[in-house]
């Protein structure tokens, strides 16, 4: 399956994709409405990292893994990876209990404390493509088939 | 092939996955002797306290014993197994034959005689759906609840109880509550939060004689002579391996089922997974039963691809909890407690004013345990590090930060994480 990679050394830490991705997951699915007019603001399900000053950065985000962790730890069964293989949150079903958080090595769960809900990425399924990926203006993301564990 | 399992929660459910991965022909059925179909099991908590409806305790998509094309027992208890006929004998006097059976029964609430328990009528344990619907629906004749025991199913008794309203003391025999998970801070921040919430906590205590007329209760008597007036005790003390059923079956039953690292018994053929199992833990080769929701899922996985002819190789039981108690975070992973320090390198942070504590286990260099009170955010990068082994001199520095994370690790393991495969730099 396609997944979404990261090439670090062609990140400039400009956090477009997190910009993006709450964009993408918000009402209005625009930036400035869903920022100033939305009560609750979704999060951003990559997570953008800086080191040393901000001279190495990355995006981090779910790894869509074909023996999720997340998912095997999900009391309520609240994660299910579908027949494509992506692995998404029902946030109905989601009691906010962190075990996903807990689980997941590459930290690409994120805690929405103010609703208590999980949250990770779905892949934007009403797009074609990532909305990330797309809005990377470096091409530091990479949306293409790959192999993972 | 006729696959058997017995018991239907989460190791089950890894286990028909996994077996379904291999082979798409073969029967497949589970026997369960509870009601309902797989559920949530840590969820009653929250049904108890109302913060769920029923609708939302059911773990599995609703298609999902058809998809995977299962023949389901409920209300079936199995009573038996005779491994040289290779069959399973129920309560009602039926047989189902097996070629290959799993073992996934979870654990029996443990119940120690207590003097005046014998007849009482609101006497409860607290693992099933079923148990939290009997005391939901007594609940309006709750004033004041026992919790005999301060571990997870204990803490989450008194939770659900106190949610509805309910005057909920603890008693835990240890010197803080979730002993098991925790270490001194971090038990004593959460119990200091359930103070000051309303919930009592007696620790170093336990309860020796239950009193009250017929089938009443009046109170309990703890061993240090004090009185505790109660109408109602929840007895949390532990789960036990539920393998009695076991018995003159030839299959090794030590504390759990004993189990290889295929998850397979001394019996050819017969599996075991999750609570009921005992498995070898992730750092030394002593096998002990680990009650723990992810590696019973975990485990499942293991016994269902081999009793598909396939094989995968269990990494051994790491012990992990992510519980919430009035809106305090807390995520706590292998080693926090050990026996020897001076063994290990403990790293500590604390700020009590903001229930805000992280403890850092490391041995040899390598992570062995996590403690993360208040801010548990990307906490399973710690269980990537414990599970892989990375020698974390080049970033230790970093580990107590609150914003550590996959920046901190060294450029080739970052790589190795998310770029595409073959093109990392």
């Amino acid at each position: 399956m396609k997944r979404i990679y990261t090439l670090e050394d062609a990140c400039i830490g400009c956090h477009l994709c997190e910009v993006a991705c709450i964009t993408e997951h918000s009402l209005s699915k625009d930036p400035v409405k869903a920022f100033l007019h939305e009560q609750v603001r979704p999060i951003s399900r990559c997570t953008v990292e800086e080191a040393e000053g901000g001279i190495i950065s990355l995006s981090t985000t779910c790894r869509h893994c074909d023996e999720p962790d997340c998912l095997r730890a999900c009391i309520s069964g609240a994660i299910q990876k579908n027949d494509q293989g992506v692995v998404r949150i029902d946030t109905e079903q989601c009691v906010g209990c962190w075990s996903c958080v807990m689980a997941c090595p590459y930290g690409a769960v994120q805690r929405n404390t103010a609703k208590k809900k999980a949250n990770k990425c779905d892949l934007c399924p009403d797009r074609k493509g990532p909305a990330c990926v797309d809005a990377c203006p470096n091409r530091a993301l990479v949306f293409k088939e790959g192999i993972q564990k | 092939m006729n696959y058997v399992i017995i018991g239907n929660s989460v190791a089950a459910v890894g286990a028909v996955r996994a077996i379904r991965d291999v082979d798409q022909d073969g029967n497949i059925t589970v026997i369960s002797r509870e009601r309902h179909v797989a559920y949530g099991r840590p969820l009653i908590s929250y049904l108890l306290g109302g913060l769920i409806s029923e609708k939302r305790m059911a773990y599995l998509p609703e298609d999902f014993y058809d998809k995977h094309r299962i023949n389901l027992l409920l209300n079936s208890e199995v009573v038996g197994v005779d491994s040289k006929k290779r069959q399973v004998k129920l309560a009602a006097g039926d047989t189902v034959a097996y070629d290959r059976l799993l073992i996934a029964t979870g654990g029996d609430p443990f119940v120690p005689p207590i003097e005046g328990l014998a007849g009482k009528e609101k006497i409860f344990t607290f693992t099933t759906w079923d148990d939290a619907a009997k005391l939901k629906a007594i609940a309006h004749d709750i004033e004041h609840a026992v919790v005999i025991g301060g571990g997870l199913i204990g803490l989450k008794a008194a939770e659900g109880l106190h949610l509805l309203g309910k005057k909920v003391t603890i008693v835990e025999l240890a010197d803080r509550i979730l002993s098991a998970a925790f270490d001194r801070p971090a038990g004593r921040i959460v119990a200091k939060k359930m103070k000051l919430n309303g919930i009592d906590v007696i620790t170093e205590e336990t309860v020796v004689k239950i009193e009250g007329d017929g089938s009443a209760i009046s109170g309990v008597v703890l061993k240090s002579g004090d009185y505790l007036p109660c109408d109602t005790v929840i007895v949390a003390i532990g789960v036990r391996p539920a393998a009695s059923f076991l018995k003159g079956s030839g299959i090794d039953v030590n504390r759990g089922v004993v189990v290889d690292g295929c998850m397979e018994t001394s019996v050819k053929g017969v599996f075991a997974a999750g609570d009921v199992a005992e498995a070898r833990d992730f750092f030394s080769d002593t096998k002990n039963p680990l009650p723990i929701w992810p590696d019973a899922y975990i485990q499942g996985d293991i016994a269902g691809t081999a009793m598909a002819g396939k094989q995968k190789e269990y990494a051994g039981g790491l012990s992990m909890n992510s519980i919430e108690f009035f809106k305090v975070s807390t995520i706590s992973m292998g080693v926090t407690n050990p026996q020897n320090p001076a063994e290990f390198e403990i790293l500590t942070y604390q700020d009590l004013e903001s229930y805000s504590y992280r403890k850092i286990v490391v041995k040899d260099n390598r992570l062995v345990g996590a403690v993360l009170v208040g801010n548990v955010e990307r906490a399973g990068i710690f269980a990537g590090l414990i599970r892989e082994q990375i020698d974390v001199t080049p970033f230790k520095e970093h580990l107590l930060a609150p914003g550590f994370g996959i920046i901190h690790l060294p450029k080739e393991l970052r790589s190795a994480l998310f770029a595409p495969f073959g093109k990392a730099a």
